[in-house]
């Protein structure tokens, strides 16, 4: 609660600085959300980059190693 | 964030998975079907007089643009993934402080390298079709744990104090020590200068893959992340 009040004369001052302070109140909140999601992000990238090359790489069905021969054996992985 | 990571591996992923099609085709296709003709035994090395020549020559990568529409398809697939991975990587050490530039994006593709393709090769060399090996479960088990070991190790090297590196080096040559699994036998079809020629093709052309693929991700990085 404020209880500062507005200086007769310096009404604009007094605006901007409140401004100013609601701004980087405002700044703050995101930059906390955004480092949350980020890390959010992060972790689904990951993720993934693992499900495509387990599906690419990795699995056995026959019809996945069919048709990524060429490329697991180009790559190195070891398929089969 | 979600949004910059999947953009910048994308398109990174795709441009690499495009030109790792077409050097594949010119320099690693054509030994895995010369292997086949080995492996289904329409040519034999070491026929029945014990002569070791045989004839030499790969069938044309043309005959079958179906197959290797796949193989493209699969390309970009793979280096979506790892292009993720080498987001990822971008994003966490940002975080600690870290600038990402096209030079040090080149950096951390070669690491990749050195972490998916060479560390594994000290100890299961690149197959050709027909070769046979210890069980899969086995061999994919020390593949990704080799991986993993070098990839952390690099790491540690890379972004740790002299001590964290000493432990990393140290990690790096753990699966090595335990070993990769081998049978007691070799098996071999394909004639053996067949065998070399592909594995130094695949390193090779993988070598120059993932260069480009730490310097496109970190210049789609470093694009889109301020955009």
């Amino acid at each position: 609660m404020r209880n500062e009040t507005p200086p007769v004369g310096c009404d604009g001052a007094w605006r901007l600085k409140m401004k100013n302070e609601a701004k980087v109140a405002t700044l703050n909140a995101t930059a906390a959300q955004t480092t949350d999601m980020s890390l959010v992000g992060i972790l689904g990238a990951a993720a993934l980059g693992m499900a495509l090359l387990f599906a690419a790489g990795f699995a056995q069905a026959s019809v996945m190693h069919d048709t990524a021969h060429d490329q697991r054996h180009a790559m190195a992985f070891p398929c089969h | 964030m979600f949004k910059t990571l999947l953009t910048s591996a994308i398109f990174a992923g795709v441009a690499v998975g495009l030109i790792a099609a077409v050097l594949q085709l010119w320099l690693v296709t054509p030994s895995l079907l010369e292997a086949e003709l080995y492996e289904s035994g329409s040519r034999i090395h070491f026929a029945v007089d014990g002569s070791t020549q045989s004839d030499a020559g790969a069938p044309s990568p043309l005959d079958d643009p179906a197959r290797h529409l796949m193989t493209m398809a699969f390309n970009i697939i793979v280096f979506c993934a790892f292009a993720l991975f080498i987001v990822v990587g971008y994003a966490l050490t940002e975080r600690a402080g870290h600038d990402v530039s096209p030079r040090s994006g080149l950096i951390w593709g070669l690491a990749g390298f050195i972490a998916v393709q060479l560390a594994p090769a000290i100890g299961m060399p690149p197959e050709l079709p027909g070769t046979v090996a210890a069980e899969v479960e086995l061999r994919q088990l020390w593949w990704i744990s080799t991986v993993i070991a070098t990839a952390l190790g690099l790491g540690l090297i890379a972004f740790g104090p002299w001590m964290a590196g000493v432990a990393g080096a140290a990690l790096i040559a753990v699966p090595h020590i335990v070993g990769a699994p081998h049978l007691d036998t070799y098996f071999g079809v394909a004639p053996p200068e067949l065998s070399a020629h592909f594995v130094t093709a695949s390193l090779g052309t993988s070598a120059v893959l993932w260069s480009l693929l730490g310097l496109f991700t970190a210049i789609f990085w470093t694009k889109f992340k301020d955009a």
